[in-house]
């Protein structure tokens, strides 16, 4: 109940900032976030970091533009009632199948594994053009309209951002509440216990990485969505890399970290080039994102968590939620 | 996070209460400015300064202001600086981007925009205006086909060369090239057997050099930097012998320079361009020299993304000067002015547009020559004057043989 009262100043913004920072800034910062979210939930309670979730939410942007209004003239356009529960549910299959591969795997070779797959997919974007059309990709995919009001425009693209995240944050600490969420945490901690147990640990591995999947998978649609377009470039090295940065600066102690981050980085992103010489800004995102790693390796979210408990201190010995 | 959103909330607005005076014209340049293209995409950015240096930086009393914004020549992050300009910058007229699926994606962003005024930078995708063009979106230069022009018949007609193998990367600008080459090749009486497309950043072209029929005269090598560098170095040191046709991007200055057993086969090579560094018309000549006054750190001649981005700002600000700077009526009168507009180039060609704004050009074709000194260089052989999007041919027919791709067009 308490995490909704953090809802209500969220739905502040669409009233005070204009449709630049509400669209590009905030709602791109809740899209992100949602699909760091999914990697902070594998990475928190799986304890394995992959790097195929930008591989992911492609695969339901993909989705969504190929069975949808685009203008490149390429698949077969189905209402969105049933592309959208389509994508969603190849996105947890596709997060299946990896979890599937990687289920062996830890540390340095789950992300090994991970990235190969999302580099394999990558390239095979590039030079399939039957599903994927290639280099170019799809253009032109355009939100569904109900009751005459398109999803693109600012103000509904915001709020079904924020209805997603909020949905996609109680998703999973409901989850990791529940048994299955339970035994995915014993999987991290101790694995062999677990099949000691007779438990098996292939199930809980690959729920954990389709159930990612899915959170990747409704991150990938609003992203299709607020892009309007999909190519290779949106399953790249970039957005495989720019997911794990707003993941670590957030922090992987609460999944709330991960829209911390987004908003960070979002900011950054966006206003590096104004705070800078124009040919520099790159150099800046990166100090500015290495300087919160040496200060922060707990993330922004313990940062502000530590202050906070500095000024509670005398009085209160709070317990972490997790 | 609420303290981030109040930050949020109080840098927005600063942000919009930063003063803009009504008379101030403002212009958006897109460039590549990270990534293997920062040294060339820079050079975009020059031109379209050079532009607006010329005219002192101001239209009858009204400020022209520039600001840049970086892409990194994905599709996407030329959407986002565009929007970034327009509605956080405020913006009237943007100028870029540099590639050619940016392009594709800034046409289809202009329609949403029909506010502002988009100038294509040096982007050559064909469909960029003739497929589903956009009423505000123009493009002061050609695309990757005119670019081309020229080149087919001089391979056939003074090379004699009667069948051509094609290489050339798997995305819309090579498409395109490919095109430029075969509509006046095939025309001729050419042949193209077979036609290779390799992945962009491709490094083993083994499985190609050995696929390439023995019975073909030439190769048509649409590869750009390192990938070509690549390939012909590959297919020298497995004994290929074929003359070499270069692209637009193929044969560039640097590949000349750099060291490779591939250099005997680029002797003669014969290329398309728009853009010759020491072309010695009068006009090029007086370019290139306010180029390099304007800028002691640049090349050492204005690349072809300095002219092209130079000819869409030079366009912009000879409108501007029509209408007297004003932009009022929801630039009405601006885009009349430039859609009537004629200039002469700094290729010493008259400038204008076609009726799905895009310019009519001039294109060379140049081919390497031995310098005395033992480097390569590359000279113009022909200059072709007024070369248009349709390269010539009849508007239905040339738009009935459908948008590029792997396949089209053909004559095996």
């Amino acid at each position: 109940m308490k995490q909704a009262l953090i809802l209500v100043p969220l739905l502040i913004p669409p009233l005070v900032l204009n449709d630049f920072w509400l669209t590009q800034v905030a709602t791109r910062s809740l899209i992100l976030g949602i699909m760091a979210l999914s990697l902070s939930f594998l990475a928190t309670y799986l304890g394995v970091v992959s790097f195929a979730q930008a591989t992911i939410a492609g695969i339901a942007g993909y989705t969504i533009a190929f069975f949808g209004p685009n203008s490149v003239g390429i698949g077969v356009p189905l209402p969105f009632w049933i592309s959208i529960p389509l994508a969603l549910s190849l996105a947890a299959i596709s997060g299946a199948l990896v979890g599937l591969i990687a289920r062996r795997s830890r540390g340095i070779y789950a992300i090994m594994i991970t990235l190969a797959i999302g580099v394999a997919f990558f390239y095979f974007t590039r030079q399939n053009y039957t599903f994927f059309n290639g280099w170019t990709g799809f253009s032109g995919v355009r939100a569904p309209e109900i009751a005459g009001v398109s999803l693109r425009d600012p103000l509904p693209l915001y709020l079904v951002s924020l209805a997603v995240a909020a949905l996609a944050l109680a998703l999973v600490s409901g989850f990791v509440r529940s048994p299955l969420g339970l035994t995915i945490q014993a999987v991290r901690d101790a694995p062999g216990r677990v099949l000691a147990l007779g438990i098996s640990v292939t199930t809980p591995i690959v729920t954990a990485f389709a159930f990612s999947g899915l959170l990747a998978g409704a991150g990938g649609i609003l992203n299709v969505w607020y892009q309007e377009r999909v190519s290779s470039f949106s399953v790249g090295l970039g957005p495989i890399i720019d997911i794990l940065i707003i993941s670590v600066i957030g922090g992987l102690r609460h999944p709330g970290g991960a829209f911390v981050g987004a908003v960070v980085f979002v900011l950054l992103e966006t206003f590096a080039v104004d705070l800078i010489d124009r040919e520099r800004f790159n150099t800046l995102i990166g100090v500015v994102l290495l300087l919160i790693v040496i200060v922060a390796p707990g993330g922004l979210q313990q940062l502000a968590h530590d202050w906070l408990a500095r000024l509670r201190a005398p009085d209160t010995n709070e317990k972490s939620s997790v | 996070m609420n303290k981030l959103k109040m930050a949020a909330s109080a840098l927005a607005l600063c942000a919009m209460a930063a003063p803009a005076s009504a008379e101030d014209v403002k212009i958006g340049v897109i460039s590549i400015l990270e990534g293997a293209f920062a040294a060339l995409g820079q050079d975009g950015i020059r031109g379209a300064e050079l532009a607006v240096l010329e005219t002192g930086g101001e239209i009858d009393g009204n400020t022209i202001e520039v600001i840049t914004m970086s892409s990194d020549a994905s599709p996407d992050s030329a959407v986002n600086a565009a929007r970034k300009l327009i509605e956080q910058d405020g913006v009237d007229i943007i100028v870029g981007p540099l590639s050619g699926s940016e392009g594709l994606a800034l046409r289809d962003l202009s329609k949403s925009y029909p506010g502002v005024t988009f100038l294509n930078g040096s982007s050559a995708a064909q469909d960029t205006t003739l497929r589903d063009s956009s009423d505000n979106f123009y493009r002061f230069g050609g695309d990757g086909a005119q670019w081309m022009v020229g080149v087919g018949d001089y391979a056939y007609d003074d090379m004699g060369y009667k069948s051509v193998a094609v290489i050339a990367e798997d995305y819309s600008f090579p498409y395109t090239q490919v095109l430029g080459f075969m509509t006046e090749f095939c025309e001729a009486g050419g042949k193209v057997p077979e036609k290779f497309w390799t992945p962009i950043g491709n490094k083993d072209y083994s499985s190609v050099v050995y696929a390439i029929p023995q019975d073909v005269d030439a190769l048509f090598v649409a590869l750009g930097g390192a990938d070509a560098v690549n390939f012909l170095t590959q297919y020298s040191q497995a004994g290929g012998d074929k003359p070499i046709i270069g692209g637009s991007i193929t044969i560039d200055q640097s590949i000349l320079d750099s060291k490779g057993p591939f250099k005997k086969l680029l002797v003669g090579a014969p290329a398309g361009t728009p853009t010759v560094g020491d072309y010695d018309g009068d006009e090029w000549k007086a370019f290139t020299a306010s180029y390099t006054e304007a800028f002691p750190d640049g090349f050492s001649a204005p690349s072809i993304f300095a002219h092209h981005y130079y000819m869409s700002a030079k366009a912009a600000m000879l409108a501007l000067d029509e209408v007297d700077g004003d932009l009022s009526d929801g630039h009405a009168a601006f885009r009349a002015a430039l859609n009537d507009l004629t200039f002469t180039t700094p290729t010493g060609g008259t400038m204008r547009l076609d009726k799905n704004r895009n310019g009519v050009i001039d294109n060379f074709v140049t081919e390497v020559y031995e310098r005395e000194d033992g480097t390569l260089g590359n000279r113009v052989v022909k200059v072709v004057r007024d070369v248009d999007q349709l390269l010539g041919q009849d508007e239905a027919a040339f738009l009935a043989s459908g948008p590029v791709s792997r396949d089209n067009p053909s004559c095996p």
